[in-house]
C-alpha cells in the first residue's frame, strides 16, 4: 500500500481497509509516535473544511511530520487563474504526499495522475471521501465489536450525501442489512442501490424514523439541506420529521450507536449528546486515528 | 431480393478499395463523420442519408476510400450508431463485414454530463468505462457520475 493514492474507498480492498482499522487502533492506545519526522505533508484545501483539514494536520502532527500548504485558495496561485495540474505537479516536488479538498468531482484522480507524490482525497465535490468512511467503519467497528452482519440504518439526505454513498457502498463487503430512512425526494439513488443488490443484501427503505429505531445497530444521521427542495414549503414539512430527540431512544436495543458526519445544524437535539448511545463527537476524533494510519501507511512507515 | 440491395448500394458510387459503414441511424450520420474525423480525412469520402432501407426505415451510409478502421477505432461509433455494419471493400469486392461493438471504455469523444466534474473544468481528456452496453451507460472515470440515454453528448 507504500505509494497507493486513496482518491475512492474501492481504491482499498477490504483486506487493505482492515488493515488501516487495525493500525488506527494501534494509534487510539498511542496517537504521539515521532514516526514521520523526515517527511512532509502537504495540505491542500481548495475549498475550506476545517474539521477535516485540522483533523489531517493534528495526525500529520503527531507523527512528527512538517505540514504546509494552505486552507482557502484566496491567497494562492489559484487565484490567479493556474490550473490544477500544475499546481499539483508544483507542491508534489515540494512534499512526500498530498492532502487535497477541491470543489470538483473527480479533480482528486486527476490530481493522482498527474503527481509524482501519492494523493489522499479530503473530498472532491458530491463525489467522495474516503477518509471519512473509514472513520465511519472503525467507529461502527469500535462500538459494536464488529463490521459484520449489522443492522444499520441512514436517516436524512440519503441522495446527495456523499458520506451515505461511500459508506454504504464500503458496508456492502460486510453482509450489512441496510435501513434507509428518508423523505421521498431524497432517497438513496438507484446506482448505490444497485451495490446493494449486486451483494444479495437486503434494504428497507422509510419515511419514519421511529419504524427503525428499535431495529438497528447504528443509526447514522446527516442533514437535510435547504438547498436541496426546490419547494421551502416541502422542506418545512419534512425538517422536523428528521429530527432525532432524546425521548425517541427509548426503544433502542441497548448496543445501539447514533453517528453522524458533522457538522450538526438541528437533525440531533441537544439532549441526544448526553445519552450514552451518541457517539459524534468521539467519532470526530477517531478520524485522528484513521488519518495517522493513512499516512503512515501511505508513506511506507507502518 | 439480391437485385434491390444492389440498385441501393449504387446509390452512392461504389469504391474499389476502402471502408463502407452501412446502417447508420439516418439522423446520426454526421454525428459518425465528426467522431471519426472525417472533415480532415484527405482521400474521398462518400456519404448519403435518408436512403430508404428495409431494416431501419430510413438509413446513412458512409463510404471511405482508402482507409481500413482498427476495431477500436470503429468502435466508438457504436455509440452513435449501434446497429452499423463495417464493410471492408477490396479491389471493389466485400472482404469483410462486421457489426460494430460497443467498446469496454470510451475515451475523449463524449463529454461528461456532470457540470461539476473536473474534465468540464480543466484541460483533461474525459475517459468513461461502460457499465451497460445495452442501455449506454457510461461511468466517468473522474466524478465517477453515470452519464446516459439521452445525456451523452459528443465534444
Amino acid at each position: 500500500m507504500k505509494n497507493k493514492s486513496l482518491v475512492s474507498i474501492n481504491d482499498f480492498t477490504r483486506e487493505e481497509q482492515i488493515r488501516i482499522l487495525d493500525l488506527a487502533e494501534e494509534f487510539e492506545k498511542k496517537p504521539t509516535q515521532k514516526i514521520l519526522q523526515d517527511f512532509v505533508v502537504a495540505t491542500l484545501f481548495f475549498e475550506p473544511s476545517t474539521r477535516t483539514r485540522l483533523s489531517f494536520e493534528s495526525a500529520a502532527s503527531r507523527l512528527g511530520a512538517k505540514v504546509i500548504g494552505f486552507s482557502e485558495p484566496g491567497s494562492t496561485s489559484v487565484q490567479k487563474g493556474e490550473s490544477l495540474r500544475d499546481t499539483i505537479r508544483t507542491v508534489s516536488n515540494y512534499s512526500d504526499i498530498i492532502v487535497m479538498r477541491h470543489p470538483k468531482e473527480g479533480s482528486a484522480r486527476f490530481a493522482s495522475e498527474v503527481a509524482d507524490v501519492p494523493i489522499i482525497n479530503a473530498g472532491d465535490g458530491a463525489n467522495q471521501h474516503p477518509t471519512q468512511t473509514l472513520l465511519d467503519m472503525f467507529s461502527i467497528r469500535k462500538t459494536q465489536g464488529t463490521l459484520d452482519n449489522l443492522n444499520v440504518a441512514f436517516v436524512g439526505d440519503l441522495k446527495y450525501g456523499r458520506t451515505v454513498h461511500s459508506l454504504v457502498m464500503a458496508l456492502t463487503n460486510y453482509n450489512t442489512t441496510f435501513h434507509l430512512v428518508s423523505p421521498e425526494s431524497l432517497k438513496l439513488p438507484s446506482i448505490v442501490k444497485m451495490h446493494i443488490k449486486e451483494k444479495n443484501l437486503t434494504y428497507y427503505q422509510y419515511t419514519d424514523i421511529l419504524e427503525v429505531i428499535p431495529e438497528v445497530d447504528i443509526l447514522y444521521m446527516t442533514r437535510i439541506q435547504k438547498e436541496r427542495f426546490s419547494d421551502p414549503i416541502e422542506y418545512e414539512q419534512v425538517k422536523n420529521s428528521y429530527t432525532l430527540r432524546n425521548p425517541m431512544l427509548e426503544n433502542a436495543k441497548p448496543n445501539m450507536r447514533i453517528l453522524h458526519p458533522l457538522p450538526r445544524v438541528n437533525e440531533i437535539t441537544i439532549d441526544v449528546d448526553e445519552n450514552p448511545m451518541a457517539y459524534y463527537f468521539t467519532q470526530a476524533l477517531n478520524g485522528v486515528y484513521v488519518r495517522q494510519a493513512l499516512l503512515a501507511t501511505i508513506l511506507g512507515v507502518k | 431480393m439480391e437485385n434491390n440491395e444492389t440498385r441501393k448500394e449504387l446509390k452512392v458510387t461504389a469504391i474499389g478499395n476502402g471502408s463502407v459503414i452501412d446502417h447508420i441511424p439516418a439522423e446520426n450520420v454526421f454525428q459518425v463523420i465528426r467522431i471519426l474525423n472525417l472533415e480532415a480525412f484527405s482521400d474521398m469520402v462518400l456519404f448519403a442519408t435518408n436512403l430508404e432501407s428495409q431494416k431501419m426505415g430510413k438509413k446513412g451510409i458512409i463510404k471511405i476510400s482508402n482507409k481500413f478502421f482498427r476495431p477500436d477505432e470503429i468502435n466508438k461509433i457504436a455509440l452513435v450508431a449501434p446497429t452499423a455494419t463495417l464493410i471492408i471493400i477490396r479491389d471493389f469486392k466485400v472482404a469483410e463485414k462486421k457489426k460494430v461493438e460497443v467498446p469496454d471504455t470510451v475515451e475523449k469523444i463524449v463529454k461528461c454530463f456532470n457540470p461539476n466534474c473536473i474534465t468540464n473544468h480543466e484541460n483533461v481528456s474525459t475517459r468513461f468505462t461502460v457499465i451497460d452496453k445495452g442501455d449506454l451507460r457510461l461511468q466517468c472515470h473522474y466524478c465517477e457520475k453515470v452519464t446516459s440515454g439521452k445525456s451523452i453528448s459528443f465534444l
